[in-house]
């Protein structure tokens, strides 16, 4: 039983908490593959750029984190909005293959102006003790993952709802099944992209908040957590939102697992090592199902 | 049908393109009247598909002119082409694969500002199989409906001309009547459509008109039935087929193999 209790407390729940955050990030990437066709790296650095956002709202205004969140969507939107203008947008017509030597580029321009502008120190986002209420006499649940997964949960049923239910959502995904055809039928492509980078952007803002929030925050975070969200993205079929839920969900879970004492007493894998196995889940999967779990696209 | 209306819907001047590399359509000249059908026949690579694109900015132009009721619209965008009134049914991948039928409709709708509902139901009335599938996923359909999805949705914006890409390809010959039959219909509503056909005895069988392009040239044009009829034509496209299309079943009573090997178990409409 406590066996079990210390599974659930220990690996389970913060398994679901940092799934569901890899899921919104990985949500973003995935759009922007479908759609503009290129794996952008510097996906990671505009969630670092969501959570020090909150960070300065919170240290002015010592508002809860979930308040900062439209401020922090809002402002990272902005800078996506002018990347694209500046940097993806001139380049749209050419090969898929500079937008994404671009995006890269531009990750480790938008990592060094983090660094210039924030430092490079641990910062937290949540002061105080977290206090967990006790279940059972024995089950943990903090108040923060709850918040966090919450958060997350409704943020995936809007992109559901944009996706399902509104001319621009069908239209991306049309566009992603076939921007060629999708000029012929007349939609304004243009259009199209800026509503998937506002999405992605809005969904990764939020993923950095939240991971800061469940854990802390510096400049390196955005790059730490790329490599679990490519492997979201993957594991779910690129180009695939409802794929990468799932995917972020699978890697985060994954990885929290891997740390629990399957054999003998001591963890799989040392907690230290514990980011290798969502890349080792996406060598796997490279070598074995390259179009993803679900039957995604690989150009 | 007013073949000879002076300003036909489209009409191409000399129209000369490729890819980039080298040229595959030479000087084309075409006419597609008001109200006309008006069919495009030819060996495969001959260039149709191309003549198609060139009306969509899909073609490098290198001479000549496109015109639309009048207006000249060479080497106009995509976004353009439609948004001036011409609907394109491409000859792959012409539907959405991921969005369901209906979707497919909304989208088709997208350049209308009024409520495109009721021409969706209309489009449900004109194409029966649809209407039970419009929450079925476009690429769940069998080939038939598919190019009835395509067609439909081409359709949402009540266009000036339709062109329609070997619509009856790979289909069997009962869907190839059904598909025909529906062109018809369409065209009875007043819009004209130029048509590339593999099919090339029922295609001029419909057709006002029609031209046969062999290594990029036009090399015949006439009446659909002046065509039907001219043994050039005849030996280059109608005699190989000719039995497979118009031949009834020589004896009702043994069950005669799938004439073109396409399945037979999708010809449920
Ligand atoms: N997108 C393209 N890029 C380069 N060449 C093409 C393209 N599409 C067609 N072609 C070439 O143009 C020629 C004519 O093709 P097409 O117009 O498709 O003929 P048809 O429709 O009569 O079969 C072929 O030789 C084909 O290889
Ligand atoms: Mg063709």
């Amino acid at each position: 039983m406590n066996e079990l209790i210390g599974f659930v407390n220990f690996h389970l729940i913060p398994g679901i908490v940092l799934g569901s955050i890899y899921a919104l990030g990985a949500i973003g990437l995935t759009l922007t593959f479908g759609i503009l066709r290129f794996a952008n790296f510097a996906h990671g650095e505009t969630m670092t750029l969501g959570a020090f956002v909150a960070l300065v709202v919170i240290d002015l205004t010592n508002w809860h984190v979930l308040a900062t969140l439209p401020f922090a969507m809002l402002l990272t939107v902005l800078t996506v909005l002018v990347m694209d203008r500046l940097f993806f947008r001139p380049l749209r017509t050419g090969p898929t293959v500079i937008l994404l030597i671009a995006s890269f580029g531009l990750m480790l321009m938008m990592r060094s102006a983090i660094q210039i502008i924030w430092g490079v120190d641990l910062e937290t986002l949540s002061k105080g003790l977290a206090i967990p209420w006790v279940l059972f006499e024995s089950l943990r649940i903090f108040p923060k993952h709850l918040l966090i997964v919450g958060a997350a949960l409704l943020l995936m049923l809007g992109v559901h709802g944009l996706l399902r239910h509104t001319p621009i959502g069908k239209a991306m995904r049309a566009m992603s099944d076939s921007p060629e055809l999708a000029r012929m039928t007349g939609i304004d492509t243009e259009r199209v992209v800026m509503a998937t980078w506002i999405t992605g952007a809005v969904l990764a803002a939020a993923a950095g908040v939240l991971l800061a929030y469940d854990t802390h925050l510096d400049s390196r975070m955005g790059f730490r957590v790329l490599l679990p969200i490519f492997a979201a993205a993957l594991l779910g079929g690129l180009g695939r939102p409802y794929g990468a839920m799932a995917g972020g969900l699978v890697i985060g879970v994954a990885e929290e697992l891997s740390t629990y004492s399957w054999i003998g007493d001591g963890p799989l894998v040392s907690p230290g090592y514990k980011s290798g196995v969502a890349f080792a889940i996406m060598i796997a999967l490279l070598i074995w199902r390259p179009s993803g779990l679900f039957r995604g696209r690989v150009f | 049908m007013s073949a000879l209306s002076d300003r036909p819907t489209l009409e191409f001047q000399g129209i000369s393109g490729g890819y980039g590399g080298s040229e595959i359509i030479h000087d084309i000249s075409i006419r597609v009247g008001a109200g006309e059908i008006v069919t495009l026949i030819g060996p495969n690579g001959a260039g149709k598909s191309s003549v198609m694109n060139a009306t969509f900015g899909q073609l490098q132009i290198n001479g000549g002119r496109i015109l639309l009721k009048g207006e000249e619209i060479t080497g106009i965008a995509p976004e353009q082409a439609v948004r001036r009134g011409i609907s394109y049914v491409p000859q792959v991948s012409n539907v959405f694969p991921n969005l369901t039928v209906q979707e497919n409709l909304e989208i088709g709708a997208w350049i209308r500002r009024d409520d495109f509902r009721p021409r969706m139901e209309e489009m449900f009335a004109l194409f029966p199989p649809l209407s039970e599938r419009r929450r079925i996923p476009a690429g769940a359909l069998s080939g038939g409906q598919r190019q009835m999805a395509a067609m439909a949705k081409a359709l949402m914006v009540d266009p000036e001309i339709l062109l329609l890409d070997e619509p009856t390809a790979g289909l069997s010959p009962r869907f190839r009547g059904e598909i025909f039959a529906v062109v018809r219909k369409v065209n009875a509503r007043g819009i004209p459509i130029l048509m590339v056909e593999q099919n090339a005895r029922q295609a001029l069988g419909i057709a006002d008109r029609g031209y046969v392009l062999v290594d990029g040239h036009c090399r015949m044009e006439g009446s659909g039935k002046d065509l039907l009829a001219n043994p050039e034509v005849g030996a280059m496209f109608l005699g190989r087929r000719a039995d497979e299309e118009t031949s009834p079943a020589p004896n009702p009573g043994s069950e005669a193999p799938a004439v073109d090997g396409s399945t037979t178990q999708s010809m449920r409409p």
